[in-house]
């Protein structure tokens, strides 16, 4: 990893500041008559990282679509921010959006931009100067290693420099949430790899709140069992076998939560379906 | 599929389709508003389309002259061929074969692009971002499309006449005549009507092309579903409409 830039912090808070950054109580939602999840609560505090895991199909994906307002859920209540997102009107929910960066499962760049048009493309549209974007998204695209692809357009890159490039777009006006959809799926061990440290380290580094859904548990135990050292620019296993006080993890079944804990609850759960989805 | 289930999906398609329309509608009066993608538009819409309305209004005038000339030569009336091709050019034939060769091009280039957007969650990730896509992506495509069309269909009446024109002083009729006939023979309702079916025509091609698009499911297969979708749905709403708008002339003008 190269050496860590400072990436500017955002200059406005959003919401009741004491009030959790995420928040889920009895959310339900079905698509086509089909329950898809059901009666899910959970909320993450400032500077937690909640790892979402579960096999495909389970819901995973909606859950962060319905954290960001991109879709209503049909029952329960959801706030960002302690607003209550489903009270907002179109344009408010717009603007909350601004203060969550959101990192799509394929990436969903935009295939006709840049990658430079397509990491600045938030600030393009809050109509910030020029000097500014270019400092910022060079900032952005070191963080991910991916200053020299600047000029290319995505259907140029890898997977993993796609990944990469919508990590940059989503951190560039440094967001109080993030949120990851399965931001490994589909890459090779050596790729995952380094994308889990560029979320370990927006972890660590800048102490941000995040849900991050995957279906590897490989990825929940090294987020769990690994922090960032910023010394050495590179992540690096926790002293005595420990685990990151603020990173929790919760599995999905069939829509609904099964668990909820650290990994060392996890590993310690006696409930078969957590067996069996460990084993 | 039940016919209670199939009902129940045109009703919504048509609700969708209703809301999108108003909104998109309404935020003409919203800030921001996208300028660059309204002249980005326009261009692609507009003048993208200069070649292919020159060639149909041309050649579609040409050939109503043709028939015409040849048919009222036979009552001795050939003179009036001018008065025919510029009435049926500019209240008729001009809107609606603009409305067609625009749609055919414009509603499925809406529909591919915005569906395409959609399939690969690049819409979710404009809303992601803090973007209304319906801003960014649908207003802009409704305004140029009502703009352009208006100026196309007048490219296409003037070519239209001009191509009537050509092809009638081949078959012996005088040009003044002819022009001073073509002239002559049109009122300001023929002119209103053919001035105002191509705004609801332009509104008919984006709406349906960007509803289409941005409703897309189902991958590659659904984008290409989408985009026939636009084309056949716009069409028909053109001709549609292009039929309601000339009756309601004739109530309104008696003509």
């Amino acid at each position: 990893m190269s050496t860590t830039e400072t990436i500017p912090s955002p200059d406005q808070t959003i919401g009741d500041p004491n009030a959790p950054v995420v928040s889920f109580e009895h959310v339900s939602i079905g698509f086509d008559g089909h329950s898809v999840l059901v009666n899910i609560s959970f909320q993450a505090r400032s500077g937690e990282m909640v790892i979402i895991l579960g096999p495909a199909g389970c819901g995973k994906s909606v859950l962060l679509k319905l954290a960001n307002g991109l879709i209503q859920p049909d029952a329960g209540r959801i706030q960002l921010f302690g607003l209550d997102i489903n009270n907002l009107s179109q344009e408010a929910l717009f603007d909350l959006r601004s203060h969550v960066g959101m990192v799509f499962q394929e990436s969903a760049l935009f295939d006709s931009l840049s990658v430079r048009d397509n990491v600045s493309y938030r600030m393009l549209e809050q109509g910030d100067n020029e000097e500014d974007i270019n400092r910022r998204v060079l900032e952005c695209l070191r963080f991910v290693e991916l200053e020299h692809a600047i000029e290319k357009f995505p259907d140029e890159l890898s997977g993993g420099m796609r990944r990469r490039v919508a990590i940059a777009r989503a951190i560039i006006t440094q967001p109080q949430l993030f949120l990851y959809d399965s931001p490994t799926g589909g890459l090779d061990p050596i790729t995952s790899a380094t994308i889990i440290e560029l979320v370990m380290k927006q972890r660590d580094v800048y102490e941000s709140t995040a849900l991050l859904v995957t279906h590897r548990l490989q990825d929940a135990f090294t987020l769990a069992t690994h922090r960032f050292n910023l010394k050495e620019n590179r992540m690096e296993r926790i002293e005595n076998d420990g685990v990151d006080p603020n990173t929790t993890i919760m599995v999905l079944k069939d829509g609904r939560i099964a668990f909820t804990g650290s990994l060392v609850d996890l590993l310690r759960s006696k409930d078969p379906y957590i067996q069996e989805y460990l084993a | 599929m039940e016919i209670g289930e199939f009902l129940r999906e045109k009703v919504l398609a048509v609700q969708e389709y209703s809301l999108l329309s108003w909104t998109a509608i309404t935020n003409v009066f919203r800030r921001p508003f996208y300028w660059v993608d309204l002249y980005t538009q326009a261009d692609l819409i507009g003048v993208g389309s200069v070649p292919i309305v020159i060639l149909t209004g041309f050649f579609t005038g040409g050939v109503l002259a043709l028939n015409s000339a040849t048919t009222l030569a036979q009552f001795g009336a050939k003179a009036v061929t001018g008065q025919l091709v510029s009435l049926s050019m500019v209240k008729e034939l001009g809107p609606v074969l603009t409305g067609l060769m625009v749609s055919g091009r414009n509603a499925s280039g809406m529909a591919s692009e915005l569906g395409s957007m959609q399939v690969t969650e690049q819409i979710d990730a404009m809303r992601a971002l803090g973007t209304d896509p319906l801003k960014k992506l649908v207003t802009p495509r409704i305004i140029s499309t009502v703009v352009m069309l208006v100026f196309l269909t007048i490219i296409s009446d003037a070519l239209g006449v001009a191509g009537g024109g050509w092809i009638s002083s081949g078959l012996g009729i005088n040009a003044s005549q002819y022009f001073h006939m073509a002239y002559q023979t049109l009122e300001y309702p023929d002119v209103l009507e053919g001035l105002v079916k191509p705004l609801i025509f332009g509104f008919i091609i984006a709406s349906v092309g960007c509803s289409f698009g941005m409703t897309t499911r189902g991958g590659t297969q659904g984008v290409g579903r989408s985009t026939t979708q636009a084309v056949v749905v716009s069409s028909v709403l053109i001709i549609f409409s292009d039929f309601l708008i000339s009756r309601l002339t004739i109530s309104i003008f008696g003509r």
